[in-house]
């Protein structure tokens, strides 16, 4: 390894860099430390309400939280390094660990960038499978987030696990629809580069109505547990109130986006898949508050069972992968113009930004947008002020998914 | 009163005649009655665990323990034994001697407690002439161990805890006690015993005198869920921002000994609440008094703590605050009021 390239290369510390104006999240932290009655109190890595391992580190007056600082990066993998090792083929089951609650719609991204860059058209009945996998898997991903925030104000050990053993419950008829898919309960890979790789088999979408219609039903007990119950609304209602400008600036998109105002929704604003044939009802609300991000989960999740209804309704006959240039059993040959490609992931705007080698085998480089990543910026402006436990469900009303924040 | 009424239903009375000689002597019957209490409240605290896990998982469509003996039932003995089984550590910033000191105290005053609540009209201990004072002062007193685990486990969480529990117990205390005050103002008396003879002979506390008893057994009942620190009161254990509250750094029975005692002392509020509200051995209208009317109203209110437990989320601890202050304590100021007026104007025996 050749030394002379350190004296050459003059690198800025990013510490000498002017960081761009930002609203300020922090409180002038003196007049505190002069009574000396702060304390620091680290949330994580390893805490029951971090979701995964994130750290953040509190300074506390008494129960009440005058700064807080995000760690993540406790699970880091190097996703996208590794991916720059494997070929095409190689990566989508890689990527199916990047957002674990989501893998559905993290392999669809990439995959769609793949097409976009080699200028590969998907088949309609396949765009039409990728359509009804990302709704269903939103339905999968929304449980959780419902599951796990109720678990984050009611406790483990007690009234939260109510809810959170009810939506997993749901959760396992839509993982048991994808088995019988994919013949994977979680880690599909079955998006593949031109399509599908996995066909609809003979009677599947009669059992996903019959979850759907289940799931419908049991949604509704949610509420007596939920929105009826008058301690859940007191601990959520006015709680990390996240304003429409700081959202904006943060890049907050999904379902945090909307529940702040932020009419957005790439469904619908830039139809991908088949989503330009559906009459898709965006739910926004305005509070921002960790009720409105709790209801506009249920209300997304409502959306996407009709909207899954009416996919399996019309299923299109034809083939659901198209021709692909192939130059082995698993490797593809794609060439062309580095490509960005964002969908609506559950979370919100999942991008992936992929420039392939000059061989066009491999990723040249390959970056991924979590939407999650934003949700935890999110924490150092909105925990400062609140209880300690507003914290804790603050955090459960982001629903990060710390595998994507770190990838 | 109505013992020889009772007789054909009381505990001493159903031995083999002549009665036992350890039964006359005081201490003796301070010993065999102490044993039977205990054992009975144990026994049952240690498979209302086992309960409650099942019925949590029936809430939950889960199964719940079901492995270790007939349909789980020897899953609390397994508990114990793999609780006795592990090391107690303690970790090396803590106060060694108040860390150890902490979890026999709770069980001590958790268990003193038990000493005056009656289950039947001779089944008890002891018939103290303050008897409910006893009861209070003692689980009054639980605030110090928890305080004292929290303070000695020189962790940031349990420092917290503590810090909760006592801003909860000293609270929650003021509505509890006003509360308890109400059957002593129309009883005229501190005797748990007395308090169940009156409701004997004039009906039940929680319906007459209607308005202070009902809101008093009420009231009684929320602060000594939020005593008991179970949810939705349980903001100093906070599984999920306080991790485990002040039980974070005890392990092995160490920390066996603190959510043992939660139960039992969670049993012992519920058998003191239908001991002052609910009649106690006396059944509905009176009749048939015996020990199993005070264990199956014990029971069934152990069960609606349950209940609660599994269907509630907890509150904040500020929301906490404000039930009890701005909500409880006037409440049982009220009903400590209604009960002497009506004493004064309906007809007490004070």
């Amino acid at each position: 390894m050749s030394t002379d390239h350190a004296s050459t290369h003059v690198v800025t510390p990013w510490t000498a860099l002017t960081p761009p104006p930002r609203v300020d999240p922090y409180v002038d932290l003196s007049e505190f430390e002069a009574d000396g009655d702060l304390m620091v109190l680290n949330l994580g890595p390893q805490h029951p309400s971090t979701h995964g391992v994130f750290r953040i580190k509190l300074v506390l007056d008494g129960e009440v939280i005058v700064k807080a600082v995000g760690y993540p990066g406790y699970l880091h993998r190097g996703v996208e390094k590794l991916c720059e090792k494997l070929t095409f083929a190689n990566i989508t089951p890689i990527l199916d660990k990047n957002d674990y609650l989501a893998p559905m719609t993290s392999e669809q991204c990439f995959n769609m960038a793949l097409e976009k860059i080699a200028g590969v058209e998907v088949p309609r009945r396949g765009r039409w499978i990728r359509t009804l996998l990302a709704e269903l898997q939103r339905i999968a991903s929304h449980l959780i987030a419902i599951g796990t925030f109720a678990m984050d104000i009611g406790g483990a050990i007690g009234g939260g696990t109510n809810l959170f053993m009810w939506t997993f419950r749901e959760r396992e008829l839509i993982l048991n629809a994808f088995e019988e898919l994919t013949g994977s309960r979680f880690h599909y890979n079955t998006s593949c580069f031109g399509g599908q790789r996995h066909d609809l088999p003979a009677g599947w979408d009669l059992g996903v109505i019959k979850a759907l219609d289940q799931i419908e039903r049991r949604m509704v007990e949610y509420a007596d547990f939920g929105t009826a119950n008058p301690i859940f609304v007191n601990r959520c209602r006015g709680i990390g109130v996240l304003g429409r400008d700081l959202a904006l600036e943060l890049g907050l998109s999904g379902p945090l986006g909307r529940a702040s105002g932020i009419d957005h929704d790439l469904r619908r604003d830039a139809p991908y898949h088949c989503y330009d044939e559906l009459q898709i009802n965006v739910p926004v609300l305005t509070a921002g508050d960790c009720e409105a991000r709790y209801d506009i989960r249920v209300q997304e999740v409502r959306e996407s069972i009709r909207l899954s209804r009416q996919l399996l309704a019309g299923v299109p006959e034809g083939p659901i992968c198209s021709e692909k240039p192939n130059i082995g059993p698993t490797s593809v040959r794609v060439k062309g113009a580095p490509a960005y490609v964002a969908i609506e992931g559950p979370r919100g705007e999942l991008g992936t930004f992929l420039i392939p080698t000059d061989k066009g085998t491999q990723p040249y480089r390959m970056k991924i947008r979590p939407p999650s990543l934003h949700a935890v910026a999110v924490v150092e402006h909105l925990l400062p002020g609140n209880n300690l436990s507003d914290a804790v469900a603050i955090l459960g009303s982001l629903d990060p998914i710390m595998g994507e924040v770190d990838r | 009163m109505t013992v020889a009424s009772n007789a054909s239903n009381s505990f001493i009375m159903s031995l083999p005649s002549p009665v036992p000689e350890i039964l006359t002597h005081p201490v003796g019957h301070g010993l065999v009655m102490g044993t039977i209490i205990l054992t009975f409240f144990m026994l049952i605290s240690a498979w209302s665990i086992w309960f409650e896990r099942r019925f949590a998982g029936r809430m939950q469509s889960r199964v719940g323990p079901n492995v270790v003996g007939p349909a789980g039932l020897l899953q609390p003995i397994a508990d114990a034994i793999k609780l006795l089984r592990k090391e107690n550590l303690v970790p090396s910033g803590a106060d060694k001697v108040l860390f150890w000191l902490s979890p026999p105290m709770t069980l001590f005053f958790t268990l003193a407690t038990l000493a005056v609540i009656p289950l039947s009209e001779d089944l008890l201990v002891a018939e103290l002439d303050i008897g409910l004072l006893w009861v209070l002062a003692f689980s009054g007193l639980l605030l110090f161990p928890t305080w004292i685990a929290g303070w000695a486990s020189n962790n940031k969480y349990t420092l917290f805890a503590s810090m909760r529990a006592v801003a909860q117990g000293i609270s929650y205390e003021i509505p509890l006690l006003f509360s308890a005050i109400v059957p002593v103002v129309v009883v005229g008396s501190l005797s748990i015993s007395d308090i169940v003879r009156y409701q004997g002979e004039h009906g039940w506390l929680l319906f007459w005198p209607l308005g202070p008893g009902a809101l008093g057994f009420l009231i009684f009942f929320v602060a000594s869920l939020a005593e008991a620190n179970r949810i939705p009161f349980d903001v100093p254990e906070a599984e999920s921002e306080l991790v485990a509250g002040v039980t974070v750094e005890y392990s092995g029975m160490m920390y066996g000994l603190f959510p043992m005692t939660e139960y039992v002392h969670t049993l012992i509020t519920s058998a003191l609440a239908s001991a002052l509200f609910l009649g106690g051995w006396y059944g509905p209208f009176g009749w048939a008094p015996g020990v199993h009317w005070m264990v199956g109203k014990t029971l069934f209110l152990f069960f609606v703590i349950f209940w609660a437990r599994w269907s509630l989320v907890r509150f904040r601890s500020d929301q906490l605050m404000r039930l009890c202050w701005v909500w409880l304590v006037p409440l049982s100021l009220l009903c400590v009021c209604g009960a002497a007026l009506w004493v004064v104007y309906v007809g007490g025996v004070a």
